[in-house]
Parts: structure tokens; C-alpha cells; sequence
């Protein structure tokens, strides 16, 4: 180690602290750097007037300028329907079987009723449209109350079995528990097996089954089970369940009925709205 | 404390520069690049190509709102963006190429900064004269009406670069003459006039004013250059035992003097305002106007050419020994600039290749997998694919669209009963694809099967594939 040379005159400033022999200079900082410095002083009083800043109990100061984040949002959201306002009117007024022929209308619904399907349909319809056990799969090629534009338009509208819309699809099959005897309807349920093709699960009760599916059954649900859209009658012939096809399943839908609800939605989403969703899905693979 | 001397200040203003008119082999081949380089930047947005009717006609556009890149006969999308990664690749490599090889030549010849001040260096010159006359400007204090006159002069020249140059840039992404128009009746996108704006800004400002400054403070490829340079590289030096003593200085007092006499014509061009005599430095761009000076005066004094050359660190000591310096090729035709060029050769290639063989046809297949699948009331069961076509042709085009795997499997397209679709002109284009596979066939009831889709293009037969799978039930019916 080498000596340390004692201090002279003109060496530069030190603050006086020796660590080890190692000096700290005592520079003053470059003017730039302080002005700078002195310039986000001024900046952030300035920001502290001009921009929300101070919390309060509840809320905070809200600044000179007025600004929120939410404020801004809600501009952004006021533009995008401003700009969409046209487009809007016109999905309004149009003949809704007639959409599909104009491509840029076509194409705006269809999308803008992607937005409100993920917003309002998915919690029971599925994000991606197939259902699950007693909410409609809407992409396939059964509908109980029509699968065409104007149909589903209609139950989007008033909605399924609810009291808050006059005009609400209503329809409710009685549960047989309360009429029928267990036999009786074990009967029924085999003898509905058959409708479909499939293997009954005991096979001499098809008989009696086919006799009281006539008497009580066949006026809404038709005489070989192909349903009726007009009373929300479910085919019984084909290969699609809402709430299962099984034997157990069967048993509990006759004996206990089941009343699936839909909201009507002309209370909470705009003509244009509804269109649009309707035609997303119509178009999703199962429309009529 | 209080007694000592201020520290010292560590900020240094700027030195003025005046390089002197130089002419000289490595002048005119500058004035030649130049020419070059400005006259591709300029004209370049303004040539025409036909492409047809639905597409623009300008030869190299930049169509930002489109995605779309136009070179000529090349159209790029922006999928196919690894194109732009490959140039960007052969150009670093061909910086590195031409680093080992020949030093900071992209510097001193090509940089846009260094063209642009010759150009502004040149202006000043014709205007306010050479190198003593702009001296003597300079140590005027007064601003009197000729000195305001040609400073007012100077200046509006650069800007009028200046702004052609920003107006030029905003060329290459939008129709050139539309925009033309556009700029001057106040009809053209904010975006468009802040940009020219920038950038007039930016070359008035570094052409004019910070010139050298940008290379020795702002530029960080002289920091990276140290590394790619070594002893074989060709750059600018001074044969200094060739040259020292120099003429006026102490040692040439009692010893035979070298062949430099210390004219300064080396010092007097130099654009960075240093002294090449000193060595390798960091400021110096190697632009070779101390070569051409010095020449200028060996050749007059009946001197050699050559004090200041290109020269290699290695051919010093074999010169200093008195031997002959080894030819260029052999400082240039080494294992490193041979792998350089090798691997820029290698990415260009694959880059032309990859041109040649890509399709004017493209799909995109998506399986959508919410749900798996969908039972239909019959009990088929069916899958559903988002297929992107992709037509680059610049006419509308008719695509069929089919699925191969198993026989059973039938193909439907969304919105329309037939298995072809109309994509129009250099568009890309979102058609849903169902394929069912009916009750009980093989396709239903296996857990997955595999399937290609085909599109054929109706107009030529051109075709391509995508694979994807379909699923079934995964058990028997």
C-alpha cells in the first residue's frame, strides 16, 4: 500500500469523510441535473393542482382539469356509439330475413353480436354456444321454438317462461308424478325410448307406454314425438337431450316437469342489439 | 476549503470545423455515392409499377393500414414479415462484412448522416465560400448585412433540404403524388406533417449544427466497431515512420527529416476536425479526405503518394522493417470476412428461395374447440374450422374448398350451399367450414381422425393443404 500524499493546496473539494483513505469529492451536482430537479418540483406541483391527487376518506381531490380514468373511458365508449350510430339504425329498421344479403350490414351484426353474446348469453349458453344440461346448445339443428331469424329474434326478445314480458314463449308440461302412477310412467319413459330408436329398457312396457303417450303426451309433443315448435315441444325422436336421454333422467324430466326460464332482454339491450345477436346465432351453424 | 480552485468544468463546447475543398479519387467516388444514395431516397417513391387495377401502382410503398410491403415485383404481407428479418440480418452481417474488411467504410461513405452533412458542408461552401473565407465569417462578431445575408442564405437552403428530405420519407407510405398534392392544400393526415416535421427538423438540425457530434457522442456503432476490426483490417492511417520527424518540429532539428511538412492539409479537410497524424481514433469516419490532401501535396512536393493510406496494423511492422506490405487481397481474403460473406451469402440465398417458392395461395385452418363437437339431431356428429384464405392475386379468385380422411365426412360451408367460395383481390378472407360425419360411421365414433383440407384454386388448379383433426364421440355408438 502506498502512502498517502498529504493535501495540498488546490486539490479539489472532498466532503472530509476518509474511508480507508478513499475521500468522497464534494461536487456540486451538474447544473443540469439540479434544473431538472427544480423543473419536476414545479411539474408535480402543478400536476398535484391540475390532476386528481390527495385520497380522501372516500374519494380523492379531483383535480383542476376534471380528469378521470373512467371519464375517459366513458368518452372512448360515447365515441365508439356515436360512430356505430348509423350502422345501428339502420340493423334497426331493416328486415331482419333480409340482412344476410348485405354484406357490410351482415358482417357488423354478426360481430357486434359476438360482443353481446360473450356479454349477456354466455353465463348459460357457453362462450362458445353449445349449452350445457338444461341451457340450449345453439349450434346445432334443434329448436324448440323455431330456428329460424325471425323465431329466435322473438325468444331473444320476450324471453322463455318468465313473468316480467307478456309476450314471453310459455308453455309447461305437467309433471306426471302427480298424475300418473310410477308404472305408468315407466311405461311412458320406455315407450319414449323407442321414439328415438333406441332399445327400451324394458321392452313389454312399450305397449301400455304407447297407449297412455297417445292419450297424454301426443298432443303437444305429436304423434310419433317430432315435437312442436309452436308450444316449445321438444322432439322426442331425435338424438338431442337438454336434460339427458337416459332412462333415470327420462323418469325424473316426466315426473317432475322442468321449466327452463330465459330473461326477455328488450329491458336491458337495444332493437339493435338483439338484431344483432339474433343473426350471430343464426349463423353459428343451426340456423334456419 | 474556501481557497482552492474551482474543479475543472467537464463540459466541452464545441470546437467550429471548416473542412477545406478537397478533390481526389476518394472525393469523386463520395460525390458518386452520394448521387447514388440521395437519388435512390428521393425518386424511389415516385416510380411506377402496374399491378392491375385493384392494387396501388407505386413501386416501393409501405402500406401501413393495409400491411402491406410493395417492392417492385415483390409483395410482402404481414405474416410473411420474417422477409423484412432477413434484410435486416444480411444487413448486419454485411456491416460486419464490410467492418473486418475495410473498416468504418459504412462512416465515411454511406451513413446517412455523413451524406447529409457533405451535402449541407457543400452548400456552405458555395455559399459562404472556403475554408478561410468561413473562417473569417466566423471570427466576425459584427452581423453585419453581408454576413446576415449569407447566414439567412445558408440557412434557407438547408432547410429547403431539410424539408424535401422529411417530405420525402412520408412518400414511401402512401401514393407518392396524391400525397404531393395532400401536403400542399393542407388535406393530408396530421401524422404526415408532424413526421416531415420531425424529420426536417432532425436533418436541419444534424446536417447543419451537431454534424460530428452525432457520430462522437450520439452514435454507438464507433463504440461497437473496436470489435470487429483487427489487425488485417484496411482503414485510414498515417505512415508515421515514413512521415516523423516532421518538417518545423523538435526532432527534425537533428534528425533527417520524413517526408511530412506538416502543411495541415490533412488537419484542414477533415469533416470530424481531427488530426489524422495522431492515430486510430474514435472520431475519425475514415472518409479518406486526408488521403486525397495529402496525395494532393506529395505529389506536388515530388513525393510519393501515399503517407496517408489505407493501410493494415499488420503491414506497419513488416514497413517499419523496410519490407513491402502485403497485397490487398490477402488482407481482405481472410477466414473471418470469408465466413461473414459465407453466412450473407447463406441468408440471402434462403431468402430469395423462400421468395421463389411461396404460394400466391394460402390457408389458415383453425379447428374450433368450443365445443370439441356438435351432435345434430339426426345424430351426425359435426366439427367446425375457421379457414383463412389468403388470395394475393390482384383479381378476385374462386376457391374450393374440400376435406380428405375419412370417406364418410362431408364438408359444408357456412352461408352458402356451395363447397366454393369468392375471395376478392388481395384480401384475406374468414370462411367457417363445417364437416360432418353421419350416425355410425367411423369419423362419429372414433376419439380423433385425421383430415386435410384442400383449397383449389378454380381459375388456375393451383392448389395447398392444411392438416387438422376431427373429433368424434370417442366411443361406439
Amino acid at each position: 500500500m502506498s502512502e498517502i500524499p498529504p493535501k495540498q493546496e488546490g486539490d479539489p473539494n472532498t466532503t472530509g469523510h476518509s474511508w480507508d483513505g478513499i475521500e468522497e469529492f464534494d461536487n456540486p451536482m451538474p447544473r443540469w441535473w439540479l434544473w431538472t430537479f427544480y423543473a419536476t418540483i414545479v411539474w408535480g406541483i402543478g400536476y398535484v393542482i391540475a390532476y386528481p391527487a390527495w385520497p380522501l376518506v372516500s374519494s380523492a381531490t379531483a383535480g383542476l382539469l376534471g380528469y378521470s380514468t373512467r371519464g375517459e373511458v366513458a368518452v372512448e365508449i360515447a365515441a365508439v356509439e356515436e360512430a356505430n350510430a348509423g350502422i345501428n339504425a339502420e340493423l334497426a329498421a331493416a328486415e331482419l330475413t333480409e340482412v344476410s344479403a348485405n354484406t357490410e350490414l351482415n358482417t357488423y351484426a354478426v360481430s357486434a353480436g359476438a360482443a353481446v353474446f360473450r356479454t349477456w348469453c354466455a353465463q348459460c349458453h357457453g362462450s362458445g354456444a353449445a349449452g350445457f344440461v338444461g341451457y340450449p346448445n345453439l349450434l346445432d339443428d334443434a329448436w324448440l321454438w323455431g330456428g329460424d331469424i325471425e323465431a329466435i329474434y322473438t325468444t331473444i326478445a320476450h324471453g322463455i317462461r318468465n313473468e316480467d314480458d307478456p309476450d314471453a314463449r310459455f308453455s309447461i308440461m305437467p309433471a306426471y308424478g302427480e298424475i300418473f302412477s310410477e308404472e305408468e310412467i315407466a311405461q311412458v319413459v320406455n315407450y319414449a325410448m323407442t321414439l328415438s330408436g333406441r332399445t327400451p329398457q324394458d321392452a313389454s312396457l312399450v305397449e301400455p307406454g304407447s297407449a297412455l303417450f297417445a292419450d297424454n303426451c301426443a298432443a303437444c309433443h305429436g304423434d310419433n314425438g317430432l315435437g312442436n315448435t309452436e308450444l316449445g315441444a321438444p322432439n322426442l325422436s331425435d338424438a338431442i337431450w337438454l336434460y339427458g336421454g337416459d332412462y333415470d333422467t327420462l323418469i325424473e324430466t316426466v315426473t317432475y316437469s322442468r321449466y327452463g326460464v330465459m330473461p326477455p332482454w328488450t329491458q336491458r339491450l337495444s332493437e339493435a342489439e338483439i338484431r344483432a345477436v339474433a343473426l350471430y346465432v343464426h349463423q353459428l351453424g343451426g340456423g334456419e | 476549503m474556501t481557497d482552492q480552485a474551482p474543479p475543472p468544468s467537464l463540459y466541452a463546447a464545441r470546437e467550429p470545423i471548416f473542412p477545406r475543398r478537397v478533390s481526389g479519387p476518394f472525393r469523386n467516388l463520395k460525390w458518386i455515392i452520394m448521387g447514388v444514395t440521395l437519388g435512390i431516397y428521393y425518386i424511389f417513391p415516385w416510380i411506377r409499377w402496374d399491378r392491375g387495377p385493384e392494387l396501388p401502382n407505386q413501386a416501393v410503398l409501405l402500406d401501413l393500414a393495409n400491411r402491406r410491403f410493395y417492392f417492385f415485383w415483390i409483395e410482402i404481407w404481414s405474416h410473411e414479415f420474417y422477409f423484412v428479418a432477413g434484410l435486416l440480418i444480411m444487413a448486419g452481417l454485411g456491416l460486419f462484412l464490410f467492418t473486418s474488411a475495410l473498416g468504418r467504410v459504412w462512416c465515411g461513405y454511406a451513413c446517412p448522416q455523413t451524406v447529409w452533412t457533405d451535402l449541407f458542408i457543400k452548400v456552405e461552401r458555395m455559399v459562404e465560400g472556403d475554408r478561410n473565407a468561413r473562417l473569417r465569417l466566423h471570427r466576425q462578431e459584427k452581423m453585419d448585412a453581408r454576413k446576415l445575408r449569407l447566414r439567412l442564405t445558408k440557412w434557407t437552403l438547408w432547410l429547403l433540404i431539410a424539408v424535401a428530405t422529411g417530405g420525402a420519407w412520408v412518400f414511401y407510405f402512401a401514393d407518392a403524388p396524391t400525397l404531393f398534392v395532400d401536403l400542399f392544400t393542407g388535406q393530408a393526415a396530421a401524422v404526415a406533417y408532424i413526421t416531415v416535421a420531425i424529420l426536417t427538423a432532425t436533418t436541419f438540425v444534424f446536417g447543419g449544427f451537431m454534424r460530428e457530434q452525432i457520430c462522437i457522442y450520439a452514435c454507438p456503432w464507433p463504440r461497437i466497431q473496436a470489435a470487429m476490426m483487427d489487425e488485417d483490417t484496411l482503414t485510414v492511417a498515417y505512415r508515421e515512420w515514413r512521415g516523423e520527424p516532421r518538417k518545423h518540429s523538435q526532432e527534425a532539428k537533428d534528425a533527417p527529416q520524413g517526408d511530412c511538412i506538416d502543411c495541415m492539409a490533412c488537419v484542414n479537410v477533415c469533416p470530424m476536425g481531427i488530426d489524422i497524424r495522431d492515430g486510430q481514433q474514435l472520431e475519425c469516419i475514415t472518409c479518406a479526405l486526408c488521403i486525397d490532401a495529402c496525395d494532393d501535396v506529395m505529389e506536388r512536393i515530388g513525393k510519393p503518394r501515399g503517407l496517408i493510406d489505407y493501410i493494415a496494423l499488420s503491414d506497419e511492422e513488416r514497413e517499419r522493417a523496410g519490407a513491402e506490405p502485403r497485397p490487398v487481397w490477402k488482407h481482405v481474403f481472410r477466414p473471418r470476412t470469408l465466413l461473414y460473406t459465407a453466412l450473407w451469402g447463406g441468408v440471402g440465398v434462403a431468402l430469395i428461395v423462400a421468395l421463389f417458392i411461396r404460394s400466391d395461395i394460402e390457408m389458415t385452418v383453425a379447428a374450433v374447440r368450443n365445443p370439441t363437437f356438435v351432435t345434430l339431431s339426426d345424430g351426425s356428429i359435426r366439427n367446425t374450422y375457421d379457414i383463412r384464405l389468403r388470395n394475393k392475386n390482384n383479381e378476385e379468385r374462386l376457391f374450393r374448398i374440400s376435406a380428405v380422411g375419412d370417406p364418410a365426412l362431408r364438408v359444408q360451408l357456412e352461408g352458402t350451399p356451395y363447397a366454393s367460395v369468392d375471395v376478392p383481390a388481395d384480401t384475406s378472407f374468414l370462411q367457417r367450414v363445417y364437416v360432418v360425419a353421419p350416425p355410425g360411421s367411423d369419423p362419429a365414433a372414433a376419439e380423433r381422425t385425421e383430415v386435410r383440407f384442400w383449397i383449389e384454386d378454380l381459375s388456375n388448379g393451383e392448389r395447398a393443404y392444411r392438416d387438422s383433426s376431427f373429433n368424434g364421440r370417442g366411443q361406439a355408438q
